[in-house]
């Protein structure tokens, strides 16, 4: 697999404002290469620098120091800046302020509208990214008229209709209900499986990331661990100091493990956890006879 | 109470009305519009009430959402009507104190009332038929050859279609806000006029806050699906000229020149 998004020491300060006197460090030496093909979720809690690593991915936000590479460019190149947006779409936290126009369908091809798209193709392009996240009957609608999640699924397609490689969907849960939010989920889970667009995925929910392939946690701008899910969760109390709560399913199998069960932490959706928890009564049980 | 505002509304809908081309629309407003100002005689404004009618029924707008649309001028409407009714010289028809209704004040009354009326009425059908945005696209192709000229047009269509895809989720922002302060007790009914403008200061202060923020966050999505300016922009709805479009046009054309022909003759 090759590289899609790579930073080199990536540091990011925020200039000093009437707030702040000193211009503040958010992102603090960060280097990390993420695959192209692959699903990254990045865990954080507020302030931890998530979202403005999230920013520098596609140009939004320029390195301080480092360097960040986009399919091989660097982003600090002008001249690259629009091929850069095309490759790496991103996704904001609320809908509202990422909708351009009043009708779905105009708002879906406003990306490509900017890139010069034929309009013959920019019809192929809207209609192909509203079918992919299973919005083609809302086409004609006001998205204002929309449900949350609804309208998160139109952001995607709106970046969708760019062609990207990559996707960077950034907190882009955070305001939607639990319906909403299992939406904008089993949508990016699809088009990562199915049509095979690298996901970055930036979230304080745990349970989103238990389909990751790789959990990258950022604490004080840094990354502070990396790895699959399991090996991750797994580390309840590292989690714990930096101020994240784990799974649901983590969390009972370590209050389980504290009252002496014999429990692994790797299990994280809830049928492996009820699995491992029937094993393990089952097994008790069976000493006891 | 901030529901009733349609002001921008759009209804989609798939009739003639909705399939016109934009610039047709627009233009076929300013022909209207000139029309009821060179209205003259009660065949005239028949005409001009008969044309709305049918536009009407062929855009099938409700006539309700056209009607709820008067609703803010009507005190202008009832206003200039009075003024008219009382201050127009000419016969006599009734009297009382130092108040004279004359026959002329009678006419030139109704005339204003159905001119205003039409006016809005007419104007309304335009967007309500017309999504903004492609009203805005018309507009900016109408307005093109002033890009010589040094006039951003295309900078102000994009100011004005997002303007106008922001009414509707500022309208329910201050609703949240004016309900988070009733909560806490902000009185916005009583008091006169004065007091209920003041009221409405600690609105505007989280309203406009939030709308900077809004402008904000739009403008680095915007930048994200890679505007980049009107440069080498194209269309998902390329703006052409059909044949309907010239049939309509001929239709307002014909009715000004009508306007024109009845006040000469009548």
């Amino acid at each position: 697999m090759s590289t899609m998004l790579r930073t080199e020491n990536l540091t990011y300060s925020y200039p000093a404002s009437e707030e702040n006197e000193q211009p503040t460090l958010a992102l603090d030496g960060v280097t990390l290469a993420i695959e192209r093909g692959s699903f990254t979720v990045i865990l954080g809690h507020n302030g931890s620098g998530k979202s403005t690593l999230a920013k520098t991915f596609n140009a939004v936000l320029l390195p301080s120091g480092g360097r960040v590479y986009v399919d091989g460019m660097d982003t600090t190149d002008e001249k690259l800046l629009l091929e850069i947006r095309r490759r790496v779409g991103m996704v904001f936290q609320n809908p509202d302020n990422q909708i351009v126009a009043n009708v779905v369908e105009e708002d879906v091809a406003f990306a490509p509208e900017n890139l010069g798209v034929p309009t013959e193709e920019i019809r192929r392009r809207v209609d192909d990214a509203l079918r992919t996240v299973g919005m083609e009957k809302f086409a004609k609608h006001a998205p204002h008229l929309l449900s949350g999640g609804q309208k998160q699924r139109i952001a995607i397609a709106g970046v969708l209709a760019m062609r990207p490689q990559c996707i960077v969907l950034d907190e882009a849960t955070a305001m939607l209900d639990p319906i909403g939010r299992s939406e904008v989920i089993s949508t990016i889970e699809r088009l990562n499986r199915d049509e095979g667009i690298t996901v970055v995925l930036i979230t304080h929910h745990m349970n989103e990331a238990e389909h990751a392939d790789r959990v990258i946690v950022m604490n004080e701008g840094r990354v502070a661990m990396d790895g699959a899910p399991r090996e991750v969760f797994a580390q309840v109390e590292r989690l714990r100091a930096i101020g994240l709560t784990v799974p649901d399913t983590v969390e009972l199998l370590y209050e389980l493990r504290g009252a002496g069960c014999d429990l692994p932490l790797t299990a994280i959706t809830v049928d492996e956890c009820a699995d491992a928890i029937a094993r393990c009564f089952g097994k008790s049980a069976k000493e006891d006879n | 109470m901030l529901k009733d505002i349609t002001l921008g509304q759009y209804f989609p809908g798939d009739t003639l009305a909705h399939r016109l081309d934009p610039r047709t629309k627009l233009l076929t407003t300013v022909l209207y519009i000139i029309a009821i100002f060179l209205a003259k005689g009660p065949i005239a404004y028949g005409v001009l009430i008969l044309t709305l009618i049918v536009s009407v029924r062929i855009s099938k707008v409700g006539a309700r959402a056209l009607f709820r649309g008067l609703k803010p001028v009507l005190f202008i409407i009832a206003f200039t009507a009075v003024l008219n009714l009382f201050y127009t010289p000419g016969t006599v028809i009734a009297q009382f104190w130092i108040f004279h209704v004359t026959r002329e004040g009678v006419i030139t009354a109704i005339a204003m009332m159905l001119r205003i009326s039409l006016l809005i009425m007419g104007t309304f059908l335009l967007t309500y038929t017309t999504s903004p945005i492609r009203l805005t696209d018309g507009l900016e192709d109408l307005l093109g050859p002033l890009k010589k000229l040094g006039v951003p047009v295309h900078e102000l269509a994009m100011m004005m279609s997002i303007a106008l895809r922001f009414i509707p989720t500022l309208i329910e922002e201050t609703d949240k806000i004016m309900s988070a302060q009733r909560a806490r007790g902000a009185d916005f009914e009583s008091g006169n006029l004065l007091q209920r403008a003041k009221a409405l200061i600690p609105l505007l202060v989280p309203l406009f806050v939030s709308a900077f923020r809004r402008a904000d966050e739009l403008a680095t999505a915007m930048e994200c699906r890679c505007y980049h300016g009107g440069e080498g922009r194209t269309k998902l709805h390329v703006l052409r000229y059909e044949t309907r479009d010239y049939l309509t046009l001929a239709f307002y054309a014909a009715l000004c020149a009508a306007m024109i022909a009845l006040k000469k003759f009548f």
